[in-house]
């Protein structure tokens, strides 16, 4: 049985016609989940009775002639999102034993498509992090090579994807979360447009970038996960009231007038060589496929990754501030009065990295330092939005470049040194700054290690950066590369 | 020395919304069980969003423009502030910091006859805490959280320091007051905490310009007590002052019972909030026509309703004062004097009766069964003097319990007032003679023996009889009694 290698348009076109059913399918992910987790470590939690108990339903459902795209079709969802009745760790000591009573809005209404949920995916806790080794529990491997990281935040969605251990994942991209995971591990990865998906029921790392997105094993999928995703939720006051289009009718292959820009900043100096010579290819197939390509320059990209982190730095450090061990996660019962409660059990709640970017958020936020900071980074966030719509407003459709500088790097090659860490984020952030829907799709190996690929488009213009990688996919087959677990 | 006292107050009023500030859960906790009008939002779950109540916005801008503020138009936002504290489920609270709703307005308020207008620097909304209940069982000290408070709207108004006395203080806290109820945002109710007051005093040497260091008083649950503690604070910063010391910058908490202050915390270690705009809400924007709106919906204002009752009616100010303290009294009053326009007497049956109904029964004026039709209904028949002044007191008081109409109650009870001399010459007769006692007295010339017997006569009739006629036929027959 190699059910769990199909994709999600492969498995409902099964489903439908009765050849399998939901909790065959089911079956095989999770016995995959059970021979291969062990090493690559994806899920921190597998929910094998929800999982047969929705597919059973799904089941009924498809009899009934009821099947939805996403109907019986097995789901990973990164950590910090919560689902009702079963754990949301956040990746953390401090939610170890969370047990939402709520579901995230996306959780219902994968729920209500029918969709089966096999378990919650490791993540970097809190979702800081770009290789899941802050996980608190344990890091993830990186499928292609075990003795790799698989990127992050959303480093268990991605490796459970490129696995096969799940047919498709959420993750959720702060300032790269979902689109560097995908570009280590080979899969694809959408961003949204910030405000397309609700963030209602997403453990906010930082409120004003986070955007919750699919991982999936290619773009064809990617549209049919974003037709369920994309609404508007009044329970999120920054959710788009915009109409969603029918995502799947952007796929065609053909790109003439498209027109690509490619920026001289995302071709600096840390790009790794293989890496920019596969990202040169594939702009290089582009224009074969009528793309017209375009030189542009993003004239503040210097200063994103200090925005970003000064930005969701003091966000964090706000958004963070309940974990006191009041009134849920750890508790300290050895203090003697509140603030010593408060103090053990953020203390000990929380990892390295969380701790230190609350420190550095809540010095961004003080009195004497906010000017200079968080008012000053908000500014160039401003800038940077404006280098996009200048690139919008003179004709270009997309902006392209790598998604990753490097390829997967060694666990424990970076976790010592935070600032190089956060430099590996330089590509994905300006999306994120910016608000705006971004791809990773695959484009090639260096090294035997996916290389990702990014696409940029306008905003809530998904549709557009949809076309683009489903006409790159089409004419190429890194798509359809699996690591040798993932068979 | 002679000191000035420069007083700012700091107002948090509950805004009468039906849900929260940000969720859905209703606002009326009052005598809910602890921990029951709660959700995952108000309790600060991880992962929930807010949303905003519009209504709670709308009565704050109704708030500002009663206030004559510069209503902020365009963009207006929420900002987070943040401290750590138990009864604060997000460990930071949504209000407003660098964007308010209105700023720059003022109050017109009145003491001893001398009025004044206090400036009123701006108006913010923001979500109430959780309550703290510490509890100290000898070696078993804890503290109880209910988080039903958590959520509910609250508005702050903050004066500019412009109060130089606990009279003025007092003033304009009542004035305010009573401005919150007339456009309807706020109950006001000082012991529900629906009205929370804190003050701001520092002292200065008269003449001299410089602020002195300030000190905070919390924890006042009524007037009296704003009064009391603000006057105790300036007898206090007065002894350290002369005794040429220095005011501590402080915040003191009003300790009613013992009748002085408790210090709280000092204002040096106060909290770096680090207010930074919500990100989570993205900034509303305000629109003049929408603000027009909201103006128009303004009614009349208590001060100005005050004079008008003064000038139209020729009302004393302290009669125009009580009745203008509530709308719902004012309206009551007007009705009444439209259908009855003898404007002092109306005054008087309400200021008098009425009140007095109301305070034994708790009842509210809105909630009345009684109509301004049927009291100026029962005042004609006084004057047209088919009933005395007691009777209809009684009758009114039938009126106010069931609604009836007063000339229903008085034909049931046959209380209509006996005016006829005839009747009334039998009765006189029959007392006079029964009393040669009191008849002997009042010939002799002591004369308070009358009294005695109109009463005696009302006494018989089952107060029905006029007394001016009682009292003249008794006279009547004793002068002619004296003659013989």
């Amino acid at each position: 049985m190699t059910l769990h290698r199909l994709t999600i348009h492969e498995a409902h076109d099964l489903l439908r016609e009765r050849r399998i059913s939901a909790v065959e399918l089911t079956e095989s992910v999770l016995s995959q989940i059970d021979r291969h987790d062990e090493e690559i470590k994806a899920y921190i939690t597998v929910t094998p009775e929800v999982a047969l108990e929705q597919a059973r339903r799904a089941d009924e459902l498809i009899s009934a002639g009821e099947a939805r795209p996403l109907t019986g079709i097995p789901v990973a969802i990164k950590d910090n999102m919560c689902t009702r009745g079963v754990p949301t760790t956040c990746g953390s000591r401090m939610l170890e034993n969370f047990v939402p009573p709520y579901s995230a809005t996306v959780v219902g209404r994968l729920y209500d498509e029918g969709a089966v949920l096999v378990g919650k995916a490791n993540m970097d806790e809190f979702a800081m992090g770009s290789s899941t080794e802050y996980s608190a529990f344990f890091p993830t491997h990186n499928p292609w090579d075990a003795s790799r990281v698989p990127g992050g935040s959303s480093g268990g969605a991605a490796a459970a994807v490129a696995a096969n251990e799940t047919l498709f994942a959420l993750g959720s991209d702060t300032g790269g979360s979902i689109r560097q995971p995908a570009a280590l591990c080979g899969v694809t990865g959408l961003k949204p447009t910030y405000g397309r998906v609700s963030r209602y029921g997403l453990i906010a790392f930082a409120s004003s970038l986070d955007q919750i997105g699919p991982l999936t094993k290619d773009v064809r999928d990617c549209a049919l996960v974003m037709n369920a995703l994309a609404f508007h939720d009044p329970q999120d006051s920054t959710s788009a009231s915009k109409s969603t289009p029918d995502y799947t009718s952007y796929l065609t292959d053909d790109l003439t007038g498209v027109v690509v820009g490619v920026p001289t900043e995302y071709f600096a100096t840390g790009l790794d060589s293989g890496v920019e010579e596969r990202v040169r290819d594939a702009i290089a197939k582009l224009a074969e496929l009528g793309a017209e390509i375009r030189e542009i320059s993003m004239p503040h990209e210097q200063y994103v990754v200090a925005t970003y982190f000064l930005t969701s730095w003091a966000e964090a450090s706000a958004n963070l501030a309940r974990y006191d061990g009041v009134k849920y996660g750890l508790f300290a019962p050895d203090a003697q009065d509140i603030g010593e409660a408060q103090s053990k059990a953020r203390g000990r709640g929380f990892g390295r990295e969380v701790k230190r970017r609350i420190m550095l958020g809540t010095y961004a936020l003080s009195s004497g330092y906010y000017d200079a900071y968080y008012l000053n980074a908000q500014k160039v966030r401003t800038l940077v939005k404006e280098d996009f719509d200048r690139a919008f407003a003179e004709g270009v459709d997309v902006v392209v470049g790598p998604t990753s500088p490097i390829v997967a790097f060694g666990i424990g090659e970076l976790v010592d040194d935070p600032l190089e860490m956060y430099l590996s984020d330089l590509y994905t952030i300006p999306a994120n700054l910016a608000g705006l829907p971004c791809i990773s799709i695959p484009c090639g190996f260096h090294e035997g290690l996916p290389v990702g690929f990014q696409i940029m488009g306008r905003p809530f213009a998904e549709g557009t950066v949809l076309t683009v990688a489903y006409a790159f996919e089409q004419s190429t087959d890194f798509h359809l590369q699996r690591p040798s677990i993932g068979t | 020395m002679g000191y000035e006292a420069i007083i700012g107050m700091e107002v948090h009023a509950q805004l009468s919304t039906k849900s929260k500030m940000f969720c859905g859960c209703s606002s009326r906790t009052i005598d809910q069980g602890a921990n029951t009008v709660v959700c995952p939002i108000c309790l600060g779950m991880p992962g929930v969003l807010p949303t905003v109540n519009r209504r709670a916005v709308e009565y704050s801008y109704m708030t500002a423009l009663a206030l004559d503020c510069k209503a902020t138009e365009g963009r207006v936002w929420f900002d987070r502030k943040n401290y750590f504290y138990p009864d604060l489920p997000k460990s930071y609270q949504i209000s407003q910091h660098s964007s308010v709703v209105g700023r720059d307005g003022h109050l017109l308020v009145e003491v001893d006859g001398v009025r004044k207008e206090i400036g009123i620097s701006d108006v913010h909304v923001e979500e109430d805490t959780a309550r703290l209940y510490h509890r100290d069982e000898g070696e078993d000290r804890y503290t109880l959280i209910d988080f039903n408070r958590s959520g509910v709207p609250l508005m702050e108004i903050v004066s500019k320091p412009d109060m130089r006395s606990p009279m003025e203080a007092k003033a304009y806290l009542r004035q305010l007051r009573k401005l919150l109820r007339y456009i309807d945002v706020s109950t006001g109710d000082l012991e529900a905490g629906s009205f929370r007051c804190e003050a701001n005093i520092s002292l200065r040497p008269e003449g001299s310009e410089e602020l002195g260091n300030r000190v905070e008083i919390k924890n006042m649950n009524t007037f009296q007590a704003v009064e009391h503690a603000i006057m105790t604070e300036i007898v206090r910063q007065s002894a350290i002052l002369d005794a040429g010391g220095m005011v501590v910058q402080q915040t003191v908490g009003w300790r009613d019972e013992l009748g002085r202050t408790e210090p709280q915390r000092i204002k040096e270690e106060a909290h770096d909030y680090r207010y930074f705009p919500e990100p989570d809400l993205p900034p509303l924007v305000i629109t003049r026509s929408w603000i027009d709106e909201l103006r128009s919906r303004i009614p009349e204002l208590p001060i100005v309703k005050r004079d008008r009752f003064v000038s139209d009616y020729g009302l004393p100010p302290y009669d125009a004062e009580l009745l203008t303290e509530d709308p719902a009294v004012a309206e009551f009053f007007e009705e009444c004097v439209r259908q009855f326009p003898e404007a002092k007497a109306v005054s008087n049956w309400i200021v008098g009766e009425l009140f007095r109904l109301l305070n034994v029964s708790g009842g509210a004026v809105g909630a009345l069964r009684v109509s301004p039709g049927q009291l100026a209904e029962l005042l004609k028949l006084v004057e047209s003097g088919k009933i005395n002044i007691s009777t209809a007191k009684a009758v009114f008081e039938e009126m106010f319990e069931s609604g009836r109409s007063a000339e229903e109650i008085i034909a049931e009870s046959d209380l209509i007032q006996i005016s006829d001399a005839d009747e009334l010459s039998d009765v006189v007769d029959r007392v006079l003679s029964a009393n040669p006692d009191a008849v002997a007295d009042y010939l002799e010339g002591k004369t308070e023996a009358l009294r005695f017997l109109v009463g005696q006569v009302m006494k018989d009739t089952r107060g029905k009889a006029n007394p001016q006629m009682v009292a003249r036929l008794l006279m009547d027959s004793l002068d002619a009694m004296g003659q013989e």
